[in-house]
């Protein structure tokens, strides 16, 4: 990757990771730790994997994005406003009585997302329908999910890891966060859903493991994941919960809960690179 | 009248008979020789997915499907459907108002021999609560024929209550279903009997009963459970003084429940509920159980009776 591109996306993606401090702390709740960990996974998707116009949100051919950890919604919320689907500054109405921004992914309200999500579980179901249809009518739209480690849990996730394979949904490429956290604690101490990259080999995908804050690495995923036929993709994304904000890092406590006045101001002068 | 035909077989072939008429594709869980969709999957199998015994995945799935414009159907078991993959339809289907439309057979204790976990005898008590949620209950296969035509032009969630049992035909083949609306098939003056489903051909038989007493009875055939068409429930609560409800369901949250809740307010009356009680099933056979629950014509003429306090 060239550098001036990789530039950029940094940039934007410590724009995104702005974005889910302002929305959670003016919200005074919602979930900062897993949408910091995927900051780099969306950028890439938004700005450079994916068809999609944010003037014609509905395009029948794009490509769609579910975010099956639906919970990590300000991530998503502040990489659709980045990338111009609605003002950046309406970030801060995050869960307000008024706003178009749901605690969890609304699409019938908010513009760019594909389809409602929250509980855990039913996201990666519904991106195997899309994916489905799409090979049903012959289109060649591709359909991106972000499946959490914690969330890898439900049971529901791996009946469709079963669907997707059975079906050969090339088009369909998950990504499991694995930031190692869920609110519990340590995933391999809580009840260990690892490992998910032979699970998911077993179950007929076609697997990959990055490092999840590299863009490089994603870049190569997703371009693999195109070149594979007959399979769905799985992308494994090693990823630090929290990334980006020193006090938010690889601690299940900012798994649900928003920044105070004082770590709001510490966390945006991190991320705005004024040092501590 | 003398046919009899499951809604179910009837539901599977009108699948068939719209194919050709409309785009939409077919989900099934393992279970396409009891829901019926088996001949579709043999006539279309490009058009036929299996989603196995995974039912909340199915359901998820559909609404993956209706949000790039295509409309599936989705079935199973009314237990497994409704039961199993409640949260699936509430979140996934529900809550965006997704164009699925759910086909769940083998309803209420006419399953029979399979006793009490497949006897689902609280679905519609559960998919009343989903809010946009459309609830169907045909009576028999004219009926299904019109109510799944009606689910493919209705744009939003359906939920289609289908039978395992043969039911006779009340119906005639120029029957015209309009979602949302009662059917009064005999009129009558001293009470009214709103039956659902497999049990309006019942319903119809202690109509019978009751006139032979010297009973006027009204009976209205209620295919929609939601939106429950209220303006005819009031006409008749108006004009005939009191209501039976009968339904092969709970008594809670169903047909009857219904019935109590939008008369309670509008304009009460005394209302006699005639369905499955607080309780499970068990194995027997479809007549055996609706015997078992009480759910007879002459049960229906004896509670029609208590109900205007002759």
């Amino acid at each position: 990757m060239e550098q001036t591109k990789l530039d950029q996306l940094t940039e934007i993606a410590r724009r995104v990771r702005v974005g889910i401090i302002e929305g959670t702390y003016h919200a005074k709740s919602g979930h900062p730790g897993g949408s910091l960990s995927i900051a780099e996974i969306l950028t890439y998707l938004y700005f450079e994997e994916m068809n999609i116009d944010p003037k014609n949100p509905k395009m029948p051919t794009r490509d769609r994005f579910v975010l099956s950890k639906g919970h990590t919604a300000p991530g998503l919320y502040a990489t659709l406003a980045e990338r111009g689907f609605f003002p950046v500054e309406d970030l801060k109405t995050l869960r307000k009585i008024d706003s178009y921004l749901q605690g969890h992914p609304d699409m019938k309200g908010t513009p760019g997302v594909d389809m409602s999500t929250g509980s855990l579980g039913l996201g990666i179901s519904a991106a195997c329908g899309m994916a489905l249809s799409a090979k049903y009518r012959g289109e060649d739209y591709r359909v991106y999910t972000v499946v959490g480690d914690g969330e890898s849990e439900e049971g529901q996730v791996w009946e469709a890891a079963m669907f997707a394979a059975h079906y050969k949904l090339d088009n369909l490429v998950a990504f499991i966060d694995l930031n190692g956290l869920q609110i519990d604690g340590k995933i391999t101490e809580v009840m260990n859903p690892t490992p998910h990259d032979e699970k998911l080999k077993a179950f007929g995908w076609n697997v990959i493991t990055i490092n999840a804050h590299s863009f490089e690495e994603i870049a190569a995923a997703l371009a693999a994941a195109r070149a594979c036929k007959g399979k769905p993709t799985a992308i494994i994304a090693c990823s630090v919960k929290g990334k980006g904000v020193s006090f938010m890092e690889d601690k299940a406590d900012w798994h649900g809960k928003a920044p105070n006045a004082d770590e709001y101001a510490q966390a945006l002068a991190e991320l705005n690179g004024e040092g501590k | 009248m003398a046919d009899k035909i499951a809604t179910r077989e009837a539901y599977g072939n009108a699948l068939v008979e719209l194919a050709e008429k409309y785009d939409f594709v077919v989900l099934d869980a393992d279970l396409a020789a009891a829901t019926k969709t088996g001949v579709f999957k043999k006539k279309y199998p490009q058009r036929f997915f299996d989603c196995v015994i995974a039912e909340g995945n199915m359901i998820s799935l559909a609404a993956g499907i209706a949000t790039t414009g295509l409309v599936p159907f989705a079935s199973s078991f009314a237990m497994f459907a409704a039961g199993r993959a409640y949260e699936q339809v509430r979140n996934s289907v529900g809550y965006p108002h997704l164009n699925v439309k759910i086909a769940a057979t083998h309803a209420g204790v006419t399953v029979g021999e399979d006793g009490a976990t497949h006897q689902c005898n609280e679905d519609i008590a559960l998919m009343r609560t989903v809010p946009g949620m459309v609830i169907l209950n045909p009576a028999d296969a004219p009926e299904t024929r019109a109510a799944i035509e009606a689910a493919i032009l209705h744009d939003g969630p359906v939920y289609i209550r289908l039978g395992r049992a043969a039911a006779p035909v009340i119906n005639g083949e120029d029957y015209k279903f309009e979602i949302g609306k009662g059917v009064t098939m005999v009129d009558g003056k001293d009470v009214t009997i709103v039956a659902t489903g497999y049990m309006t051909h019942i319903a119809l038989d202690a109509a019978k009963l009751l006139e032979a007493e010297g009973i006027s009875a009204r009976v209205i055939n209620m295919p929609t459970i939601k939106p429950l068409d209220t303006a005819i429930l009031e006409q008749a609560a108006r004009e005939t003084g009191a209501i039976v409800t009968v339904e092969e369901h709970s008594i809670i949250g169903g047909l009857g429940g219904a019935v109590c809740e939008a008369l309670a307010e509008t304009c009460p009356v005394p209302v006699a509920r005639i369905g499955v009680p607080d309780c499970y099933g068990r194995s027997a056979s479809a007549g055996e159980m609706l015997t078992y629950m009480n759910l007879t014509a002459e049960n229906i003429a004896a509670k029609a009776k208590k109900v205007i306090g002759k």
